[in-house]
Parts: structure tokens; C-alpha cells; sequence
């Protein structure tokens, strides 16, 4: 009778404990995975649905068509947003990379002292863009900062009022943003750089080639992913931007620097205007998307032809 | 196991009627007070609240949200309106009760209005803000008069001058300032502070009824007429007198500015008068409150709370004891010497207050009986965040750049026909 029963009750058991130990990848990740799906893309559907309706105070669910797409466009604030996600975005996308290659190629010359210098041109990306913000307020602030500084060494008529000028205040975000942002993109480059083959170098030096030929030609081509995960990297933190623009210039003067996030901040929250925030949420999606997709797809695409 | 948990609830549901059955005859009056006063004097006011609530019998659950002026606050109560569980009193004011209204979401204290008899305490602007369809929703706390000038009078006499009468006396004393090397205007460039000068030179030049014409009717012709034309240059002329940093500064850092003689005036809120007492300054002698030039009109901001609805017996009496208590004479008089501001109700008696404050109560009285009592557009009493962010957004451009008041009036009609 008993081992009757212990042997019906192994095979009972064994597809069970089979069946766990094939799929218990899927179990772990599951958990989180319906956590994404519902609190990112969940809410992605719903803030998409809340911009086709007319929702004001609180959602309502009665859909209107492109009304507040339309409106969204007609208003001269967010025109001026993505005006200046558009110039700070390539600005500090580009002034970064440049600036954090150039600084990588310079440490790469086997520099004295060089985790020291790496950790200098490290360090801001450890700090909060509301501290970078705060500190270049006051560094540009012309009353407090470098104007004030100049002026007191005796050049009277010095002038730097770029952060009260409302045609320039909005380089002011880029040199911050550049400030914290490009020794994080030099320690990508360096790093590469570190992975260049160096026989291939040794080789050029011997058929004659400059040193800075080797870089433009054999270098930094080689580099092309990490130029491209700066670029993105790069980019979302640029169309995200909203703490820095709060710390720095407060959209100010008149609204001049505001960003996209910031306008959607400001109507949602603030203006009861939950359908209007909504659209323009989903119109800085439209833009994150409008970069990320073509990216996904020629990754994709190579791998499958590689 | 489902029946179990049925029979659970139904005992508990009948041992709290049960219990509730034997409170009610002593309901011991419960509200949760959801707020923003979370620093400073206005702690210190709602601490003066708590206190007077529990000592007549009351149960203060408080609720503090702070940050960001009430932005905060809003989602809070926005997302325990949604789920259905309200705090009993929020602070909000303005328009916004109106639209909590008209969403359903507040409770009716006409009858114990009736009782207290506060249609005969309440300036009627104010009676306005707190009711909708005539039904009491939501209690006064205070009165704010936006439209003063602080001035340094040490300031003032070094260039002969006296606090102005018109606008025109203003330019003329800003530019003897300008002239005599004293910043004539102590500003912050934030859009609510620009908004702030902004009503008052609509007051000023225009009167109350085209006040409330532009920012209450939202009249196309008036926001397009001549008059507004000439309130944004003035508004050009007032760039001309405010310092070089003034980009994003604190109000009160301009305070401090006339404080110290840097600068000659200021126009803000009665708020700021905090800030002078505080720093141990003596109204008349080391600062002058006057009113903004407009011949005798007067900008009013309210705080109030209003009161959601809320179904138990306990909430509701701890309702009806909170708005009691916050229009009886005893609190209005400690509450608004903590705040700085005036009483919401008329006829408390003035002895303790200062000299600012009692002239803006007897400015107060006379401006209701004359009708130029108007709500303030930037403060969110007479216009609604969209319609007052729009304006905000013309008005912080034009006094950031060299827009012309053609250019200015045609975006201001923009703008607010869009933000509908």
C-alpha cells in the first residue's frame, strides 16, 4: 500500500516541479513585469485617452478629438518650450560630446595624476541638477557672480547679464547643463578609448601617420557606439529637463526658458488644465519616440544581418 | 470563509452603530483640516485654530501639505476627492471653490450661515467667493489687501517726496529717486509678483469696473481698449524703475531691499508687512503703508476653507464647529494679528491691530459701500488658474522684453480666449 502510493505520487509530482524549474525565469521577472506594464505603459494609454478629452480639474472621459492638440499649438508658451528644447537640446547634446571627447583624448595621453584629474571632471555628475542650478544662479547672477567679480577687479564696463537677458538666458542652461554633463560623457569615451586595440595604433605610428590623423581616422570611427549612447543618453536627459530650468532660471525672465516639461507641470498642476498637460505630455513621448525608434530599429536590424 | 467575513462586517457595522448611537448624543466633532500653512506666522495661526477647536470639545486631525503654495496640496486633494474619502475642510480659496462646487464635491452651511447671521458680517464680495447658488460652501478666513506700497520714508525725504497720489505723481517720485540714486521700485521678476503691480496699475488706471470687466467678464473690447493699452505703458515705465538683478528674486528680498534703504518702495501684498514687523520696524515711523494709486479702490485676497462633503455624524459637527469657530470675533482677531492681514468679518474690534491694519479696514468698509471692492486676478479670487497663468504669461513677457502695449493687449486677448 505505501509504495503503491509513493510510487503514484512521484509522477504526480515531477511535471509540477518540472514545469518550475523551466519557467522560473519568467516567474521572477513576472512581478515586475506587471508592475511596468501597468504603472508605465498602463498610465501611458490613460494620460493618451485624458489628452483627447476636455479634462479640467479633475479627468473626464468624454472624448473630443484633437481639441487640445489644436489648442496646445495655438499657445504661444509651448511654442516657445519646444523652441528652446530644440536650441538647448542640440546645443548641450553636441558642446557636451565634443567637450567630453576632446577631455577623454587629453587624459588618454597618459597624463600624470589622472584619476585624480578623472575624478574632477567626474564629480558634477554626482551632484542634483537643483545644486547645479542653484550654484550657476548665483555664479550668473550679474550682481552677485562673474560680472560683479570682473567689475570689482576694475574692468567697469565688463557685462554679463546673459541670466536677466531673456534673448540669453536659455545659454545659461546649456552651460550648466554642459558643466554636469560632460565629464560623465568623457568617462564613457575614456573607457572606450581604453579599449582601442593598441597594436593597431603602434602599427600607424610606424607607417608615419600623425597623431592626430590616428585619432580622426583610425580612433575615433572605431568609437561610433559610444557616440551614440552619449547621443541618447544625452537626449533624454535634454528633452526631461525640468528641475534645472526650476533651479536655474525659473523659467524666467517672463517664460522665456520654460521647457516642455515644465509647461506640462504648469498646466496640469497648477492651472487645472489636466487634458492640455496631458497632450503636451504626450507630445514630448512623440519626440523621445521620434529619436528612440529609428535607433531600436537599425540596432535591430544589424543584429538580425549580423 | 466568504460568509465569515460577511458576518464580520455585519458586527462590526452593528457595534459601531451601536457605538456611534451612543456618541451621537455627545458627537464628539471630528475634522481632518488639509492645508499649506506650514512655516512661520501662518503656522503659528493654525496652531491658534487647533487650540481654540479642541478646547471647545473638537477632534483636529491636521493635514499639512507642505511646499510649492498649495501646487501640492491640490494633487492631495485631488486624488481623495477621486477615491471618494475628502478631508472635512480644505484650504483652498477663490474660484477654485467655485469649481469644487460645481464638481459636487462640497457640503451646505447655509443653515448654520443662517444661524450665525453671516450675510450680515461678510462683505459682500466675500460673501460671493464663498457661496455657490446662493448656498454657503466654504468659510473666510482672512482679508489680504494686495494693492499697497511699502515705503521707506528715510527714502522718501531725501528727495522731497510724498507717497503718490496718482500714477503720474508715482512716475514723477520714481524718477526724483532714480535721479537721487535710489532704486525707486523694490521688485522680484516672478510672474505672480508681475501679475501683482500689473492689477494694481489696471485698478489704478482703469477703475473697478474695468477691473472686473477684463478679468471677471473677459470683455474682448475692454481687454482691447486704450485704457489697457495705457496700463502696459505703465507697466513699461515701472521696468524702467526696478534694479538690474531683479530677474526671479523672492518678494520678500525685495522687502528686505526697502528695509535697507537700497531701494525707495514696494508693491505687494499686506503680507510683506510680516516681514517689517519682523525685523522689529515700526509702521509710520520706519515704514509707510499707503494704498496704490486708485482712488479709493481696493484689491482684496481671501483665504478660506471649504467644506467637503462628508457623511458621518461626527465629521459633519466637527464641520459645523470649525466654521463657527473661524467666523467668530475671537478667532478673526488672533488668527489675523498672527497672519498680518484683517478680519473676514466687518465690526471686530480694531485696538490691537496696527495702523496698516486698521487702515485697511476702514479703506475696506468704505470701498465695499462704493463698490470699488474688486477681487484679485493674481491671487486666483477673480479669475481661475488658467485664465490668471495666461495673463500672467503675457503680462511676464511683456515686462521682460520690448513688446509694445498694441502688441501686448492683442496676445493678452489671446491668450485668454484660449485658456477657456
Amino acid at each position: 500500500m505505501m509504495s503503491l502510493m509513493t510510487q503514484k505520487s512521484i509522477p504526480a509530482k515531477k511535471p509540477l516541479s518540472d514545469w518550475f524549474r523551466r519557467n522560473v525565469a519568467k516567474l521572477v521577472v513576472a512581478p515586475t513585469f506587471g508592475l511596468i506594464i501597468f504603472f508605465v505603459y498602463g498610465f501611458i494609454a490613460w494620460t493618451g485617452y485624458v489628452s483627447f478629452t476636455k479634462s479640467k480639474m479633475l479627468p473626464t472621459y468624454s472624448f473630443e478629438g484633437f481639441y487640445q492638440y489644436i489648442r496646445l499649438w495655438k499657445m504661444t508658451p509651448w511654442n516657445v518650450a519646444m523652441e528652446n528644447l530644440l536650441v538647448f537640446g542640440s546645443l548641450f547634446i553636441l558642446i557636451a560630446i565634443v567637450l567630453g571627447c576632446l577631455l577623454a583624448i587629453a587624459l588618454d595621453q597618459k597624463v600624470r595624476a589622472e584619476g585624480v584629474l578623472r575624478t574632477v571632471y567626474l564629480y558634477p555628475m554626482a551632484i542634483s541638477f537643483i545644486i547645479t542650478g542653484t550654484a550657476w544662479k548665483w555664479i550668473l547672477n550679474p550682481g552677485l557672480g562673474i560680472q560683479n567679480l570682473v567689475q570689482s577687479w576694475g574692468w567697469e564696463s565688463f557685462s554679463f547679464d546673459w541670466l536677466i537677458n531673456s534673448e540669453m538666458a536659455i545659454y545659461t542652461l546649456v552651460i550648466a547643463a554642459v558643466w554636469q554633463s560632460s565629464g560623465f560623457v568623457m568617462a564613457l569615451f575614456l573607457a572606450a578609448l581604453r579599449g582601442v586595440d593598441s597594436e593597431i595604433i603602434k602599427a600607424a605610428y610606424l607607417d608615419g601617420a600623425s597623431l592626430s590623423r590616428i585619432y580622426l581616422v583610425i580612433i575615433l570611427p572605431t568609437l561610433r557606439p559610444v557616440f551614440l549612447s552619449c547621443f541618447f543618453i544625452l537626449t533624454h536627459m535634454a528633452v526631461k529637463s525640468f528641475d534645472l530650468v526650476v533651479a536655474l532660471t525659473g523659467g524666467g525672465p517672463g517664460y522665456s526658458t520654460i521647457m516642455p516639461a515644465n509647461f506640462m507641470y504648469e498646466m496640469t498642476f497648477r492651472r487645472n488644465q489636466i487634458g492640455l498637460g496631458a497632450a503636451s505630455a504626450m507630445m514630448m513621448l512623440a519626440t523621445v519616440m521620434a529619436i528612440v525608434i529609428p535607433y531600436l530599429y537599425s540596432e535591430l536590424r544589424e543584429k538580425k544581418n549580423g | 470563509m466568504k460568509s465569515f467575513t460577511q458576518k464580520l462586517a455585519l458586527t462590526t457595522a452593528l457595534v459601531s452603530s451601536i457605538a456611534l448611537g451612543a456618541v451621537s448624543a455627545q458627537a464628539e466633532p471630528t475634522a481632518e483640516v488639509l492645508h499649506y500653512w506650514t512655516s512661520g506666522s501662518e503656522a503659528k495661526a493654525v496652531k491658534a485654530l487647533k487650540e481654540d477647536f479642541e478646547a471647545n470639545g473638537g477632534k483636529w486631525v491636521d493635514a499639512p501639505v507642505a511646499g510649492g503654495g498649495g501646487d501640492a496640496q491640490a494633487a492631495v486633494l485631488r486624488s481623495r476627492v477621486l477615491s471618494g474619502n475628502p478631508p472635512a475642510a480644505v484650504q483652498i480659496k477663490g474660484l477654485s471653490i467655485q469649481e469644487w462646487a460645481e464638481a459636487g464635491a462640497l457640503g451646505d452651511l447655509t443653515k448654520l450661515g443662517e444661524e450665525e447671521g453671516w450675510d450680515d458680517v461678510l462683505p459682500p464680495l466675500l460673501q460671493k467667493i464663498v457661496k455657490h447658488d446662493g448656498k454657503y460652501v466654504a468659510v473666510p478666513v482672512n482679508i489680504h489687501r494686495v494693492d499697497w506700497i511699502w515705503a521707506n520714508p528715510k527714502s522718501l525725504a531725501k528727495v522731497d517726496g510724498e507717497p503718490p497720489r496718482t500714477w503720474d505723481e508715482f512716475n514723477a517720485l520714481a524718477d526724483k529717486l532714480q535721479a537721487a540714486g535710489i532704486t525707486p521700485l523694490a521688485h522680484g521678476g516672478q510672474p505672480w509678483q508681475d501679475g501683482t503691480v500689473f492689477e494694481t496699475v489696471v485698478l489704478g488706471m482703469g477703475g473697478a469696473e474695468f477691473f472686473n470687466k477684463a478679468f471677471i467678464e473677459k470683455d474682448m473690447a475692454t481687454i482691447k481698449s486704450d485704457t489697457m493699452k495705457k496700463v502696459f505703458d505703465q507697466m513699461r515705465k515701472m521696468r524702467g524703475y526696478v534694479d538690474d538683478d531683479f530677474s526671479g528674486r523672492d518678494w520678500n528680498l525685495a522687502t528686505s531691499m526697502v528695509m535697507r534703504g537700497e531701494a525707495a518702495m514696494q508693491i505687494m501684498g499686506d503680507w510683506a508687512k510680516g516681514e517689517f514687523l519682523a525685523a522689529g520696524k515700526v509702521p509710520g515711523k520706519d515704514f509707510l503703508c499707503v494704498p496704490t494709486p486708485s482712488n479709493g479702490g481696493y484689491i482684496l485676497n481671501s483665504d478660506s476653507f471649504a467644506m467637503f462633503n462628508v457623511s458621518s455624524e461626527d465629521d459633519k459637527a466637527g464641520q459645523a464647529l470649525l466654521a463657527r469657530l473661524i467666523l467668530g470675533e475671537k478667532f478673526q482677531e488672533t488668527f489675523n494679528l498672527y497672519k498680518g492681514s484683517i478680519p473676514a468679518r466687518m465690526g471686530v474690534p480694531t485696538e490691537k491691530f496696527d495702523e496698516c491694519a486698521v487702515k485697511s479696514m476702514n479703506d475696506l468698509q468704505s470701498a465695499s459701500e462704493s463698490g470699488a471692492l474688486v477681487g484679485s486676478m493674481a491671487h486666483e479670487i477673480a479669475a481661475s488658474g488658467a485664465i490668471r497663468g495666461a495673463i500672467l504669461d503675457v503680462v511676464t513677457e511683456h515686462f521682460n522684453s520690448d513688446m509694445t502695449s498694441d502688441v501686448a493687449v492683442e496676445r493678452l486677448a489671446e491668450a485668454i480666449e484660449l485658456a477657456e
